[in-house]
């Protein structure tokens, strides 16, 4: 009897391998022969003459509490291929894409690749996390594939040569408040309350700090909170009010600011309340009262109620396709699309190429290139990876962004 | 006989974890294995890793961990520091096998140490010290900031400025941030070997007379005390061989993917959880069954990826049937009879 358990469990062991293989097998015949497939997707659609497509894959957690990060990015990326598509494509060829889930975990985000690398993926938009990202920007490098990253933020996520984002850095965004600030004037003495177990805000958080005694402003008082603990900042704000600072960075998402300004309203705090781009949203938080927000200083590449006819479309077609506002990040995302776009334009790129001539060409255009989008208008990169764009200051007044001067 | 029975049973074990690695090599040579599968090779690896080691403190040592992943964040940090400090300075051999020697003994001084408090108490109370030691590590990680320059090494629990480095300096833990650029070492051999390895010492363990008596304090410790077995002794052996497993496993971890950080959903108690759902089902005790246990729910949630945002509703309904299907007693009952009326039908 005990004999015959150890060959069924044998048996059962030898299914699931079976199973695995047969799996794999599948996969890897898929892969081996993307050319056929795409081949048919393009007959059944009736466009191009020639056999090709060009196939984007984008990463970004789609379950879990970031879903909303990632499902803009990946819808965005749908409704700027769709776009692309209905204009003809990219040098007559159309476009596919594909989103996989990263669940916001970075071993995930490196499986996720992978499936889209079998897939046949030949550009990467994501990840859109920075550890994901970082992590993916390994299996790129070693595969020579280019990965354009609509928000993954930390300073190290560009160190390889083939990875560019579209997004500030963190350090950027750190180094553009303090100058703002500083060359405004706005404050002698700045609190800050950062998030100090999330990379992005501690990340600004540091550059902002090291930055604040060259731009002549004091940091007054610095209180970290983490993801365990992000419901009561009494304690900070009472700290920050102690200290007698007259602005208040919050370099963190707004989620945790509309807690901040309703705590800090209760208490009869009212500092310059100043934000970077994690704030974007915040006049969208369910019961939350936006009278509290006015006044609300922030840097963000991209406000969604912008009157610009770019802006205005993409919002109209998001909402109208998803049912929500698009955020910063499906902003960044449906320009990578559109910069991927102009760069195999510029250089004539065909589908058939392989991958890692496909990246070598876009890592020679993007350099060349002078993109405008949602999130600027100009905007340019250099071979290390970041680009060069003007962050635009935004100050909340009557419930709507205006720029500020 | 029993020891014969015990010897062909270990190398059945042995046997599928071969058989896996050289069907999964030849496929990889042929070229008949989708990048995918490939890269979930080492994951699963070291997560049937980590099960094998919870396995040694749940079902042998029948003490409830559920901060084993705690164990595992000290080897993937200790190990991926010690890579990052010698990166440029030994050749990736012997740096790798160093890296494993750091990771595994700062597990199992860790695992010592805390075993000192914890195994003091017993059964619901042990689960719960666990569990909030697992949370200490990783929140503790979360805030250190350590850094290297021309004057040595340098530790903040501040921030990076705290540091005041050179500007030669390179930070290597970074906060919450934690640690980037690990050289990718592990592959699937590597992986594989260590598998090998921890199933050899906890397997021999169970064989032995330290097993035999570590086995004696988890059936009755009363009568294993009077029995002159020293109790504490013994547990505190298992806890912290079982720690050092769950360290390299985190060796493993931290060498596949480059971007490190101590967040919840590696090592928190979410994590640590799920390692011992992987026990649970290969069965209390039944270290072959944790690693097939761990291979197959690790990748059925990969292998489902087509399903998109359903894989998630799929995978917690496959696993409440494959429980009931193994662990339930009616289950139990009828898998018993198919397999009686099997054996009749041959014979």
């Amino acid at each position: 009897m005990k004999k015959m358990k150890s060959v069924v469990s044998l048996m059962a062991a030898a299914a699931l391998l079976a199973g695995t293989i047969a799996g794999c097998g599948g996969n890897a015949g898929g892969s081996s022969a993307p050319a056929g497939e795409s081949t048919a997707t393009e007959a059944a659609e009736g466009s191009a003459s020639s056999g090709a497509t060009f196939k984007i894959g984008s990463i970004g957690p789609l379950t879990g509490g970031a879903a909303a990060y990632g499902l803009a990015v990946v819808n965005s990326v749908e409704l700027a291929v769709n776009e692309i598509n209905a204009n003809g494509g990219i040098n007559g060829y159309q476009v596919e894409m594909k989103g996989e889930d990263d669940e916001l975990n970075a071993e995930k985000s490196v499986n996720a690749y992978n499936t889209l690398k079998d897939w046949g993926m030949q550009f990467l938009v994501g990840s859109t996390t920075s550890a994901c990202s970082l992590a993916v920007s390994e299996n790129t490098h070693e595969d020579n594939m280019f990965q354009l990253t609509p928000s993954a933020s930390a300073a190290d996520c560009v160190n390889y040569d083939n990875v560019f984002r579209v997004c500030f850095s963190d350090p950027n965004q750190g180094l553009a408040s303090a100058q703002y600030i500083g060359s405004k004037k706005l404050a002698s003495k700045v609190a800050i309350i950062y998030d100090s177990s999330d990379v992005y805000s501690s990340g600004i958080y540091q550059t902002f700090a090291q930055e604040a005694s060259n731009q002549g402003f004091e940091v007054v008082s610095a209180e970290a909170f983490t993801a365990d603990s992000k419901t009561d900042f009494s304690v900070q704000l009472q700290k920050a009010k102690d200290a007698g600072a007259e602005l208040l960075f919050l370099p963190i998402y707004y989620t945790e600011a509309s807690l901040i300004l309703t705590q800090a309203n209760t208490m009869g705090y009212a500092p310059i309340f100043f934000g970077v781009d994690g704030m974007d949203g915040i006049l969208t938080v369910e019961n939350f009262d936006t009278s509290l927000a006015e006044g609300l200083m922030l840097l963000t590449p991209f406000a969604a109620d912008a009157t610009d006819d770019l802006t205005v479309n993409y919002v109209k077609n998001y909402k109208e396709k998803y049912g929500e506002t698009p955020n910063q990040f499906g902003a960044d995302a449906y320009d990578a699309v559109y910069i991927i776009k102009q760069c195999l334009e510029e250089a004539g790129a065909t589908p058939d190429m392989s991958v890692s001539d496909l990246c070598e060409t876009l890592k020679s255009q993007i350099v060349k290139i002078t993109a405008s989008g949602l999130t600027s208008d100009t905007m340019t990169w250099d071979a290390s990876g970041e680009p060069n764009k003007e962050p635009k200051a935004v100050v909340i007044k009557d419930g709507a962004y205006v720029t500020a001067e | 006989m029993a020891a014969k029975k015990r010897f062909k049973d270990n190398l059945i074990t042995y046997g599928i974890v071969i058989a896996l690695y050289l069907i999964m090599e030849i496929l990889m040579k042929t070229g008949n294995l989708s990048s995918h599968l490939k890269g979930l090779l080492v994951p699963m690896t070291y997560y049937a890793i980590i099960a094998v080691a919870l396995n040694l403190c749940v079902g042998i040592l029948g003490e409830l961990s559920i901060g084993h992943c705690g164990f595992m964040c000290i080897g993937a940090f200790a190990s991926s520091v010690f890579s990052k400090l010698t990166q440029n300075t030994l050749p990736t051999a012997p740096r790798f096998f160093l890296a494993f020697v750091t990771g595994i003994a700062a597990a199992a001084l860790f695992g010592f140490l805390i075993g000192i408090p914890v195994l003091r108490l017993k059964g619901d109370y042990l689960a719960i010290v666990t569990l909030a030691f697992g949370e200490i590590i990783k929140n503790v990680i979360n805030a250190i900031y350590f850094g290297v320059d021309s004057k040595g090494p340098h530790v903040s629990l501040n921030n990076v400025m705290d540091l005041n480095m050179e500007p030669d300096g390179q930070v290597i833990i970074n906060g919450a941030m934690g640690i980037t650029g690990t050289p990718r070492d592990a592959n699937f051999t590597i992986a594989i070997l260590v598998l090998l390895l921890s199933l050899f010492v906890v397997l021999n363990l169970m064989n032995s007379r330290d097993g035999r008596a570590i086995m004696a304090v988890r059936d009755n410790s009363i009568a294993a005390e009077s029995a002159g077995i020293n109790v504490t002794g013994y547990k505190m052996m298992a806890f912290t061989i079982s720690a050092a497993i769950a360290g390299a496993a985190g060796v493993l971890f931290s060498h596949n993917i480059t971007s490190l950080t101590a967040t919840s959903q590696y090592f928190g108690y979410n994590a640590s959880i799920m390692i011992l759902v992987y026990v649970v089902l290969g069965g209390i005790g039944n270290i072959r069954g944790s690693v097939i246990a761990a291979a197959i729910l690790y990748l059925l949630p990969e292998m489902l990826r087509g399903l998109n945002t359903y894989r998630m509703l799929i995978y917690s309904i496959v696993l409440i049937v494959m429980m009931l299907f193994n662990w339930a007693p009616a289950a139990v009952a009828w898998r018993q009879k198919v397999a009686h009326k099997f054996i009749k039908r041959n014979a």
